[in-house]
């Protein structure tokens, strides 16, 4: 799947982009996050701290509990400061 | 019912003298539109404030503000709406974003006007990044957005 981080989460993570094959253990957000944490210290750093994240699977916005397997993309974000 | 997302400036009057037209021949007596803006300070005589870059989600981005559009279309009888939000630097007095909606009578067109604004500021994936002389900072979501997101009742089924 494609892994997308904006704003500071991007920043911390170091990267905007990635494509990345989690194990089946991985089934939701939440885990998915927490696997992605282990890739490198700037992956910690952005993701380790579920309560200061939004997600989005496949383009709509995603709870921690909301599943993720088979999906094509997830995205790490802070919480939006539009309008 | 239009969503536009660019980093291109927009002409406000232009685009809001061509909504009201639409609206009026389509049936509408009433237009309620909001333009949001850079401010040049925080409050009239606050500190000054630099230019600032809003950073978003291509594709997510059109896709929430259409769902959006289409919960406010069915919570309220409008004849159209309009939804223009920019990305990219932009410097104090720019244009941000503007909203219209348009409806029979003006009751719907001011609350589905706000009810854009509302769930617009937190369920679009935008970040504003601003500049200041201590450098650049990430601005934060405020309680008081979500608040205000949350307030608007689920419609009647």
């Amino acid at each position: 799947m494609k892994v997308l981080y904006f704003a500071w989460v991007r920043e911390k993570v170091g990267l905007d982009i990635e494509e990345v094959s989690p194990p089946d253990t991985v089934l939701t957000v939440g885990d998915l996050a927490a696997w992605l944490s282990t890739r490198s210290p700037g992956h910690k750093d952005g993701l380790s701290d579920l309560s200061r994240l939004r997600a989005a699977v496949d383009q709509d916005l995603a709870q921690p509990d909301s599943p993720v397997t088979g999906v094509a993309e997830v995205a790490f974000f802070p919480p939006m400061t539009g309008g | 019912m239009v969503v536009r997302v660019q980093a291109e400036d927009f002409d406000s009057g232009a685009e809001i003298a061509a909504f009201e037209r639409d609206a009026a021949l389509a049936g509408a007596g009433a237009v309620a539109t909001f333009t949001g803006l850079v401010r040049g300070r925080d409050g009239a005589d606050g500190p000054a404030i630099g230019a600032m870059t809003l950073e978003h989600y291509p594709g997510m981005t059109e896709r929430q503000l259409e769902a959006i559009e289409a919960q406010a279309r069915d919570r309220w009888p409008l004849t159209g709406t309009l939804i223009i939000h920019r990305h990219g630097r932009l410097e104090p007095g720019a244009r941000i974003v503007l909203v219209c909606a348009a409806s029979s009578h003006r009751e719907s067109a001011f609350e589905a006007c706000a009810f854009l604004m509302d769930w617009l500021k937190t369920k679009a994936p935008f970040w504003k990044r601003e500049e200041t002389p201590e450098g650049d900072r990430w601005v934060a979501a405020k309680a008081s957005d979500d608040a205000r997101a949350r307030a608007w009742v689920p419609p009647k089924s």
